[in-house]
């Protein structure tokens, strides 16, 4: 474990972006988003970004290849890059485990290789959550907000930062600012244990996910809750588009007025024309719809992968859906919990 | 760089057959003339023309033509109403096998084999058809029950008349909906007729069709005593990557680009209605 002096941090920063692009949680405009660094920006060491940091490894939109079609010529070009090391500090604990989800479905064969190259590219340095939201549950998925994981840990204690490199890309990362920092004993951070009973008071720490699993689709799908849930339901996917874990895509042609690019972009199931296709759409209602999204966190994908949930309670559905139909609601009303 | 599943290949469409009023057949090679890849009955590939969009098709002909890949396709949305209209030498964008395809080497060996198709249901099955007719002596008895619309809407119906009816070892028993001058054949629904034929349920039923089809002629099937597990069907659903990623064609726990296309009705019952 290393260390440093809160004073020095802009040091580091500096050190850091020198080498490779540096993008952490910063405050502008009443927003906090994962921003490049420059110095002299008001950088949020607590609570959460507005937005996830998904888009690093899978962005809103990109490039796929481009392609050319003249008269009854095609050409397929494979305009892919390999990605330039850059390094996300400040993840909170919810938002590395989400990696954990999305590389489940990128990295599986066959492995999505735009994915990739971008997440053997990027150093994920997280950050404890000494403040967490009133909306946090990341505890109710079983993850610890004292220590989480990423490539290299990071802990404010006082006027210390304490880093701890979790992987063996986060161990050659963290040596190369030896120089910036010093060593230190790994029980140096003595508020590990004021994290968690901080964590566990939250109102929604208690969120029951127990009742939930891979085995439950008969126990839910056609519970006449999703009606009353759903009601209120707009379609406007604002929940897909904050989750750190939703990942389903869209891919269209676009003419550039040069050639053809074939886009890949985020996508919700939350969308009426999401499953239409020519002879009709099996999801035609928004209960159907809204079901699908909640149905796939709770229950398909544990299924699918030995019981670990599509949720990691970061609450960003809390605070943004205009209609506050959220997990946690959709979680206690299923459950039946008051 | 890596393998990339999302990056197509090219494709040539030598061979454009106008098989029903909205139906075409299009024969795919690659630019060297060469087969694209090989599949198993059942599987499919996505089709691409750039600039208006990629959708999923089943391989219509069979893993044993060593030529080419056909695909017969109905007209009936925007990439679809684009290969409709297009001349034969244009190139076109081909990715795949994608999906399971019938267990040809597995459990359908040494079977009775029913096939029931409706309209453009007989694409995916033409597949396995011409597979076992190719090995025909590790297969057991062979019935195709196929019915449309109309005589003009059965898919392939020269290689019916031609292949199919004149091959002895099969059993050939076609249906239009409707009377119509110059049939003198079968007039009625595929549910009814199937009923009607009375198949022993010891036979291995491959159903494709539409879903309403699909679903009277599943419940006749149970009357005459067939099991789920003996009716596979293979699934139709909107797809964008065909490798499980997308989202898109999540039924439950399961994708049917690449768990599926093809179930077993008693695999259907684990998962929600939603298809």
């Amino acid at each position: 474990m290393r260390k440093l002096s809160l004073v020095s941090l802009p040091l580091l920063f500096a050190a850091i972006d020198e080498r490779m692009p540096l993008y952490l949680p910063v405050r502008s405009d009443g927003r906090v988003e994962f921003t490049r660094w420059m110095g002299g920006q008001d950088i949020a060491f607590t609570g959460n970004t507005d937005r996830s940091a998904k888009d690093f490894f899978f962005p809103q939109s990109e490039e796929l290849m481009r392609l050319r079609r003249e008269g009854k010529r095609v050409e397929v070009l494979d305009t892919r890059r390999e990605a330039e090391d850059f390094v996300l500090f400040g993840v909170r604990p919810c938002d590395v485990k989400s990696f954990d989800i999305l590389d489940s479905v990128f990295l599986a064969g066959p492995v999505d290789s735009y994915y990739a190259t971008r997440r053997e590219h990027g150093v994920v340095v997280s950050l404890a959550c000494h403040l967490p939201s009133s909306t946090c549950f990341c505890s109710a998925f079983g993850i610890d907000a004292a220590d989480p994981a990423g490539d290299v840990a990071a802990w404010l204690a006082g006027d210390t930062l304490y880093l701890r490199a979790n992987t063996e890309k986060g161990e050659r990362w963290l040596a190369a600012y030896d120089t910036l920092t010093e060593p230190s004993d790994e029980n140096a951070i003595a508020d590990l244990q004021q994290i968690r009973d901080k964590v566990s008071a939250l109102p929604l720490a208690k969120l029951n996910t127990a009742v939930f699993g891979g085995d439950k689709l008969a126990t839910f799908f056609d519970l006449p809750d999703w009606e009353s849930l759903s009601v209120a339901c707009l379609g406007c996917g604002t929940c897909t588009f904050v989750c750190p874990t939703c990942q389903c895509y869209d891919i269209v042609d676009f003419y550039t007025g040069h050639g053809i690019q074939r886009l890949r972009c985020w996508d919700s199931c939350m969308y009426s024309d999401f499953t239409k296709m020519a002879h009709g759409n099996p999801r035609t209602t928004q209960r159907e719809r809204f079901r699908q999204r909640f149905m796939h966190k709770l229950v398909y994908y544990p299924a699918e992968h030995e019981g670990v949930f599509g949720c990691v309670g970061c609450g960003r559905c809390l605070r943004k859906c205009p209609q506050a139909l959220h997990i946690a609601k959709v979680m206690r009303t299923l459950g039946k919990e008051d | 760089m890596r393998e990339e599943a999302l990056i197509p290949h090219i494709g040539v469409v030598t061979e454009i057959r106008q098989d029903t009023p909205d139906v075409k057949t299009f024969r795919v090679v690659t630019p060297e003339g060469e087969k694209p890849f090989t599949h198993i009955p059942g599987q499919c590939a996505m089709l691409s023309v750039p600039g208006i969009g990629e959708a999923m098709f089943s391989i219509t002909s069979s893993p044993t033509v060593a030529a080419y890949l056909e695909f017969s396709i109905k007209k009936c949305g925007c990439v679809t109403d684009w290969l409709h209209q297009m001349e034969p030498g244009q190139q076109i964008t081909i990715r795949g096998p994608y999906g399971n395809g019938f267990p040809v080497e597995g459990d359908l060996l040494g079977k009775d084999l029913l096939f029931i198709a409706g309209g453009i249901g007989l694409a995916p099955l033409r597949s396995v058809i011409n597979y076992v007719r190719a090995n025909r002596q590790r297969y057991g008895s062979v019935r195709i029950v196929y019915g449309s619309r109309s005589k003009d809407d059965l898919v392939d119906y020269r290689e019916i008349l031609e292949e199919w009816q004149t091959d002895e070892s099969l059993e050939v028993y076609l249906t239009v909906d409707r009377e119509q001058p110059e049939w003198d054949g079968h007039v009625g629904f595929v549910p009814s007729y199937v009923t009607e034929l009375q198949p022993d349920p010891s036979q291995t039923v491959l159903m494709c069709g539409p879903p309403v089809m699909i679903k009277f002629t599943l419940a006749a099937l149970k009357e005459l005593g067939f099991a789920d597990t003996r009716i596979y069907t293979t699934m139709e659903l909107r797809m964008k990557c065909g490798v499980g990623k997308c989202g898109r064609c999540n039924i439950g726990s399961k994708y049917v680009c690449k768990d599926g296309p093809v179930f077993t009705f008693d695999q259907l019952g684990e998962l929600p209605d939603e298809y």
